[in-house]
């Protein structure tokens, strides 16, 4: 198998207005792709689409060569998503947190290990502290180490960079840019412009959905 | 089959053919409708224990008859809906709902009619009418939940999944309702399981159901007409058909 | 299933081999809801003292007598259990919903019908489970006569796993909704109504000196079918609510 998610003719009607029309798309091993577009433009709904949680749209989406849905597991299984919502729930620590992820994905995981992923996203010391009293930031930060711990070729993430300081950024930056390089891909939205990703795609949703250079 | 499928499926097409069934529909729904009620009414013999209270059967048994058919209906284009995404039997679904809880509560208004001469009162705790509350509930249900999303094909879904749990749930009610109803009251005598009708007696019965259910056939039909227009709308068909009108 | 380290390369997977994973994530999940419900011990609370405060409604608001008290009592139980499972499955996957956790379980490489049975697991274990326990005790405030209180306490310990399963498929249509706790009510009461007619039935016939056990394997039956089908249902209306 390989890394191969593609759009063929994406077409998508809310309330009367289409969202994006006639849009295609193919993301391989090693790219990062941006989707932009002001707010209301259909960017969480295209990543939506694009991981099969959406269906009701023309045209077809396809993994590996598949056609969702019936590729849908396939995909789930290599996808990592990270939605608007943190996804962390307050009254578990951010340990806890880590390790219910890992064991959804089917990734046995050491405490150590989750210690170390935690640790590198800058939050050693707050590992056993309750969600709940965590910042905003420290929250998002609990869910970017998954990042660190993943092995999903696949990462879908809609604005990961909320929430998180100047470092933070940087360091989310250049794990975007490792992934990449060791043969994942990346489909992203976000308002940071990603000036230190090398080859950065761009996808632009106001007018007609294409490619931008 | 499939191909004729997929053809019933496209709200253009069912457009056009409804068009063309809706008369034949509402003329024989007529027709029995008028036969069966003066035949019931007027000609048919009074019962020697009821007199001519019973004559309320020719409405509540058609209209309890369509109140269990237009539920297992709704489960099955909700089915239909979900499976193969064939709008237009959402759409009919929407437009069978109301008819069904207006005919369980005909049902229950005709039952309780009919309660007052017979059982001197006007509510009594009898199965079926119990049955026949409950079904009211589980339309209400429907309904309801269709309303509550604020996209529409979100409720569309929702009131497709909830109509197929209600219709697994049907007879399991039923049956635990006939079951309470025997352990707390022994058998009186009740308005539809009657020994040996005559025939001069059921036979206006039988038309009467016939014509409530080609009743329920044209209504379905032209109101799910309106419904295509309202939400096909802004297709372009659509607007052609109303081009060559004008 | 694998080992999980920070420097291997990503690799594309058949889902065959993520589905290895399938009994660790339902244990996790089985794992987190109940550890949430053991931080915030109140939630659990709640249902249970309600219950015991609609119990207490009824010598109030008709009489104290033992005998009319004891005529009554098994209804009251029942509905007053019904009622408080009415209370609790509204949150069952409101947090979820909210803090964004019910999003991941979705797209988790699983299926969504097993995993939510670990969720409706852990709420009969600490709704309808602590409630069986603890009607007996209710049982003796009405006046309930010697003879029915085990009948009572493992009818309502079955039934209450119906009435999870059952209610969960309403929690999971109307989570989504502002308001959606008042329709939850009328969309799964009616439902839960055989539950309730067998297991009035049992505490009946045991009270009558009869076997209430026939009663049970009816409502045995109900669990099977709900374990059966429910879960399909439940997930259906899950994938509405958070994606329309």
């Amino acid at each position: 198998m390989r890394l191969c998610l593609e759009a063929r003719q994406l077409a998508c009607e809310r309330d009367g207005r289409w969202l994006f029309h006639g849009l295609d798309l193919i993301l391989g091993a090693g790219d990062v792709l941006r989707i932009e577009g002001p707010n209301g433009s259909g960017k969480t709904t295209l990543l939506k689409v694009l991981c099969g949680q959406i269906s009701d749209v023309e045209g077809q989406v396809l993994w590996d060569g598949r056609a969702l849905p019936k590729a849908r597991a396939d995909l789930l299984a290599n996808l990592l998503y990270l939605g608007h919502a943190p996804g962390i729930k307050a009254h578990l620590t951010a340990m806890e947190n880590l390790r219910w992820y890992q064991a959804l994905a089917g990734h046995r995981c050491s405490d150590r290990e989750l210690g170390a992923a935690l640790a590198e996203v800058g939050l050693a010391g707050f590992e056993d502290v309750v969600a709940s009293q965590l910042s905003a930031g420290q929250q998002r930060r609990v869910t970017l180490a998954r990042l660190v711990l993943s092995r999903h070729p696949l990462w879908i993430l809609d604005e990961p960079f909320t929430a998180i300081d100047v470092d933070g950024v940087s360091a989310l930056e250049q794990r975007l840019v490792e992934h990449a390089g060791r043969g994942g891909a990346v489909l992203v939205t976000t308002h940071h412009a990603l000036a230190n990703v090398p080859g950065l795609r761009r996808l632009s949703l106001s007018g007609p959905a294409r490619e931008v250079a | 089959m499939w191909a004729f499928f997929h053809k019933l499926g496209s709200p253009r097409w069912f457009y056009g053919i409804a068009a063309r069934l809706a008369p034949w529909c509402w003329g024989l729904a007529l027709a029995l409708i008028v036969v069966g009620s003066v035949w019931g009414l007027a000609f048919a013999p009074s019962d020697y224990q009821q007199g001519n209270s019973f004559r309320i059967i020719y409405v509540h048994v058609p209209a309890a008859f369509l109140a269990q058919s237009i539920f297992i209906a709704l489960a099955a284009s909700g089915f239909v809906f979900m499976v193969w995404k064939v709008k237009i039997a959402d759409m009919a679904a929407a437009m069978m709902a109301p008819l069904g809880a207006a005919m369980t509560a005909i049902a229950l208004l005709s039952g309780s009619v009919w309660g007052k001469p017979t059982w001197g009162t006007w509510w009594q705790w009898d199965a079926r009418l119990t049955s026949m509350l409950i079904l009211l509930f589980l339309y209400v249900g429907v309904m309801l939940i269709r309303r509550a999303f604020p996209r529409p094909l979100s409720g569309s879904k929702a009131a497709s999944v909830l109509a197929m749990v209600g219709v697994i749930n049907i007879p399991i009610i039923k049956y635990s309702v006939e079951w309470w109803n025997t352990l707390h009251q022994p058998a009186s005598f009740t308005l539809t399981e009657r020994p040996a009708m005559p025939t001069e007696m059921w036979l206006p019965l039988l038309i009467m159901v016939l014509g409530f259910y080609a009743f329920f056939a044209a209504f379905t039909l032209t109101r799910t007409r309106t419904e295509i227009l309202r939400r096909e709308g802004s297709k372009r068909w659509v607007k052609e058909l109303f081009k060559e009108d004008a | 299933m694998s080992a999980c380290s920070t420097d291997v390369e990503p690799a594309v997977v058949a889902v065959k081999e993520a589905g290895a994973g399938l009994g660790m994530a339902l244990w996790a999940t089985f794992q987190r809801d109940l550890v949430g419900v053991a931080r915030r011990p109140a939630d659990a609370l709640t249902p249970l003292v309600f219950f015991a405060m609609v119990i207490t409604l009824f010598p109030l608001g008709i009489s104290p007598e033992p005998e009319r008290l004891a005529w009554i009592a098994p209804g009251v139980l029942w509905v007053a259990a019904l009622l408080s499972a009415l209370l609790s499955l509204d949150g069952l996957f409101r947090a979820d919903y909210e803090d964004g956790t019910l999003e991941q379980l979705l797209l988790a490489p699983h299926p969504l019908s097993l995993l939510v049975v670990a969720k409706v697991l852990v709420h009969w274990l600490t709704t309808g489970l602590p409630l069986a326990l603890m009607a007996p005790l209710l049982g003796v405030l009405l006046a309930l006569p010697q003879g029915s209180y085990l009948a009572l306490s493992v009818t309502l310990a079955v039934g209450s796993g119906c009435i999870s399963l059952i209610g969960a498929i309403g929690a999971g249509l109307t989570v989504g909704l502002a308001r959606g706790g008042m329709l939850l009510s009328l969309l799964v009461l009616p439902l839960f109504m055989p539950v309730l007619i067998f297991g009035t039935g049992a505490m009946g016939a045991a009270l009558s000196g009869g076997e209430w056990l026939p009663h049970l394997a009816v409502i045995g039956a109900m669990l099977a079918l709900a374990l059966a089908s429910a879960p399909l249902a439940i997930a259906a209306s899950l994938r509405i609510s958070v994606h329309g």
